[in-house]
């Protein structure tokens, strides 16, 4: 099927495959396949490192994406010594990878742009590739910021702590009066140590790690687990929890667009919106708990299918409460586009150009208001999503506005697609039983999360315990985007700026 | 402007009466406070304590559950082979002192909830209480639901209690998250920030003990570890009328589910 990088080993979203089969290149070849595979309009999922069976050495993974084919392509490469050429300059956007695996393993990307450390931790071998004095601790976001220099140059400095209720994070404003030069981001405030606690899992507390990842993408992080999990033990969970699971996806995405709308009109002063889809959000919050019980989804995703069954007077229950959320919503939300004075705030600010965005290897909403298709519902779909289609909604202009739309537009479709599920849930177990891990195997999970593409990477090892696992939020792509949007920008309109991303701070620090 | 007053209509008024009336109704499936029939555990038994996930449960006494630790997961009561553990409807989950978190045997019968804040704090605090949210490697949960009491719905404001930008202006911190150790530094400066007197409320699982997260070197295992603590808000993450119910309780609005003053 793919001709150009016969090197890399060919899989699909969910499928478990022997760690024999991914290749070991050579870094020269490895390099190529990557650079190839993005020449091919192939993006970057995941590269990040692991332990190799060559003494001294660390394994690094990739994992492309290719949307158009609905595969995957893996492949490896060992690193010995402590360094490796750094891809960043021919692929922009792997720069955050290889600072994660600069700061999890201690190699040194030579050549890198702007090295910097991810997340302000220690290193998982020992080796600090800042060479860092190990009696010293290390204090986020402390170090140089990119800076400008000149005549009423200044620089505004914000976070961690923030004015709002909501997670912490550095960003370092290169001004000039009130436009803005340049944003640097400077993360890691939210470090929890997860992908370290998940080796030589699952234990008990494996599915909570999952379900805390990003708080308000519980459903999307824990059904990818939960197909990693499923993968490696050969279980095939019911079409009906298939079914449950894609409700609460789109319930978890309903709640999250209101409340960024509802958010944005705030943050331009058009209170009506705002307090309405505030209230809103929580009737879709109050939907997912009618499910389980927590407005967040807890209890809900469990390996093998769901953790909670419908019956139809729930299922009737959900669709009357659906109904009346439309209502609400479709008016609440029109408002912003008939007034004036919203759409003079949201329409030409942060722009994020097509090309940028690609580079970037943006995902969700972010990318598809800039007018990049991805949707992995669509592209690699998996559960209910192989069967039941939602459509692709896209922006062109990947401003402000576009990015408020986008989300109206795929609220209206999330709801569409939640009705025709309640009237079509197959019969079937809620839950399956699970058998223990395949050992030796690798496999990767996808699923459109409302902010993008959640990916899980999960290696096991002979016991059939994970030897790593790898998890990239889609914050993790998007974050540079938020920085590139507010160039020559108003340093005033940072908060919508910010809103229309609305990105995961501890999904990214993990 | 003829169509934001039609869609105002169209909204209607939607603040809760509570607590002046009943509570908003919670899911039928909701998880509070559980309740453990101790009469029926084998001698023994260790399923619950095996199966919890963060040790909430008690290695020699089964039959203590540690609120402080409990994610409300339920992996307890599907081990227990009698059944004899159960979640209530009980929102009412907000302590003042870390050790009446624990449901325990000889406690089944009286439910301990936060009490006021005493005469003198009150005095200052109870009709005004201007809170410094601070999310410590918090999974935005407890975030989400703590800012959904500023909503209309719940207008947390009706009650004189309100989220500032900045310390400065604060009678108090509410946190969140675990507390890592990458945020140890901004949560002690911003405490610092706060004038005296102050209190400091932990919400969530995360912010009394880590959660997940207990025993993480990343992090702190809760905010008690850095600042005093005045009100611990158990859940994962607890439902806002839970977080509600115990900053009323705090500035002695509500006691014994009565209205005050």
């Amino acid at each position: 099927m793919n001709d150009a990088r016969p090197e890399l080993a060919m899989l699909t979203n969910g499928q478990a495959v022997r760690r024999p089969s991914i290749p070991v290149l050579s870094f020269e070849a490895f390099k190529q396949a990557i650079l190839d595979g993005v020449a091919a309009r192939q993006r970057v999922s995941a590269l990040f490192g692991a332990p190799s069976p060559l003494p001294g050495a660390t394994r690094l993974y990739v994992i492309l994406a290719d949307d158009e084919q609905n595969l995957l392509f893996a492949g490896a490469t060992d690193i010995e010594g402590d360094s490796f050429p750094s891809l960043t300059p021919r692929c922009p956007q792997v720069h955050l990878f290889e600072r994660e695996i600069a700061e999890q393993f201690g190699l040194r990307p030579v050549g890198h742009p702007w090295f910097k450390p991810v997340r302000y931790c220690r290193s998982w071998t020992g080796r600090d590739a800042w060479d860092r004095p190990p009696d010293q601790p290390i204090l986020p976001a402390v170090g140089d910021f990119y800076r400008v220099d000149g005549e009423q140059v200044h620089e505004v400095a914000v976070g961690p702590v923030h004015a709002g209720v909501i997670e912490p994070g550095h960003f370092r404003f290169q001004c000039h009066g009130e436009q803005v030069f340049h944003l640097e981001i400077a993360l890691g405030f939210q470090h929890r140590g997860v992908e370290e606690a998940m080796i030589g899992g699952p234990s008990p507390r494996t599915i909570h790690y999952a379900e805390t990842l990003s708080g308000d993408s519980t459903v999307a992080h824990t059904t990818t687990y939960c197909q990693v999990v499923e993968a490696l033990s050969s279980c095939q969970e019911t079409a009906r929890a298939q079914t449950v699971r894609g409700i609460a996806l789109e319930l978890e995405r309903l709640a999250n667009h209101v409340g960024d709308l509802g958010a944005l009109a705030g943050d331009v002063g058009f209170l009506p919106t705002a307090s309405y889809c505030g209230r809103i959000r929580g009737d879709f919050l109050n939907m997912t708990a009618l499910l389980c019980g927590n407005r967040f989804g807890r209890g809900l995703i469990r390996p093998g299918g769901v953790g909670f069954d419908v019956d139809d007077a729930r299922l009737a229950e959900l669709g009357r409460r659906l109904d009346a959320g439309e209502k609400d919503t479709s008016v609440a939300v029109n408002l912003l586009w008939s007034t004036q004075s919203v759409m003079a705030r949201f329409e030409d600010a942060g722009p994020l150009p097509r090309n940028v965005a690609v580079e970037l290897g943006m995902v969700g909403p972010a990318a598809r208001a800039s007018g990049v298709e991805r949707d992995v519902r669509r592209d690699q779909p998996s559960g209910i999503f192989c069967f039941s289609h939602i459509p692709v909604s896209s922006c062109e202009t990947g401003d402000v506005f576009a990015r408020a739309i986008l989300r109206w537009l795929e609220i209206q479709h999330s709801i569409s697609f939640i009705r025709d599920q309640l009237h079509a849930m197959p019969s079937g177990a809620a839950r399956v039983p699970v058998k223990a891990l395949a050992p030796g195997s690798l496999v990767v999970a996808l699923n459109e999360g409302w902010r993008g593409e959640v990916c899980h990477v999960a290696l096991t090892d002979a016991q059939g315990r994970f030897s790593r696992y790898k998890v990239v939020d889609p914050s993790f792509h998007n974050w540079p985007g938020l920085a590139y949007a507010l160039r020559n920008q108003e340093i005033s309109d940072f908060p919508i700026c910010n809103k229309s991303f609305n990105l995961s701070y501890c999904g990214h620090d993990l | 402007m003829i169509k934001v007053i039609l869609a105002r209509l169209q909204q209607k008024h939607r603040t809760m009466t509570y607590p002046d009336g009943a509570p908003p109704p919670l899911p039928d499936r909701f998880r509070g406070r559980p309740v453990i029939d101790a009469a029926k555990c084998p001698d023994g038994c260790r399923a619950c304590f095996e199966a919890c996930p963060t040790g909430a449960l008690d290695a020699n006494d089964p039959a203590r559950i540690d609120l402080g630790k409990c994610l409300f997961c339920t992996e307890c009561a599907h081990a227990c082979p009698q059944k004899a553990i159960t979640h209530s409807n009980n929102y009412q989950l907000a302590a003042r002192n870390r050790s009446e978190l624990i449901v325990a045997r000889e406690r089944q019968a009286v439910e301990v909830v936060g009490a006021a804040l005493d005469a003198k704090l009150k005095k200052l605090l109870g009709r005004s209480l201007k809170l410094r949210q601070v999310s410590a490697a918090g999974c935005n949960a407890c975030e989400a639901d703590t800012n959904v009491l500023g909503t209309v719905g719940w207008d947390l404001g009706r009650f004189g209690i309100q989220f500032v930008a900045s310390p400065r202006h604060a009678d108090g911190l509410l946190v969140t998250g675990p507390v890592s150790k990458n945020m140890e530094l901004a949560l002690k400066k911003t405490y610092d920030a706060v004038s005296d007197p102050r209190i400091v409320i932990a919400v969530g699982t995360c912010a009394i003990s880590g959660g997940p997260y207990i025993g993480h070197t990343q992090v702190n295992n809760g905010v008690a570890a850095l600042v005093p603590v005045d009100l611990y808000v158990p859940g994962c993450p607890p439902h806002p009328l839970t977080i509600l119910d115990g900053l009323l309780r705090l500035i002695g609005r509500i006691e014994d589910g009565v209205r005050k003053g």
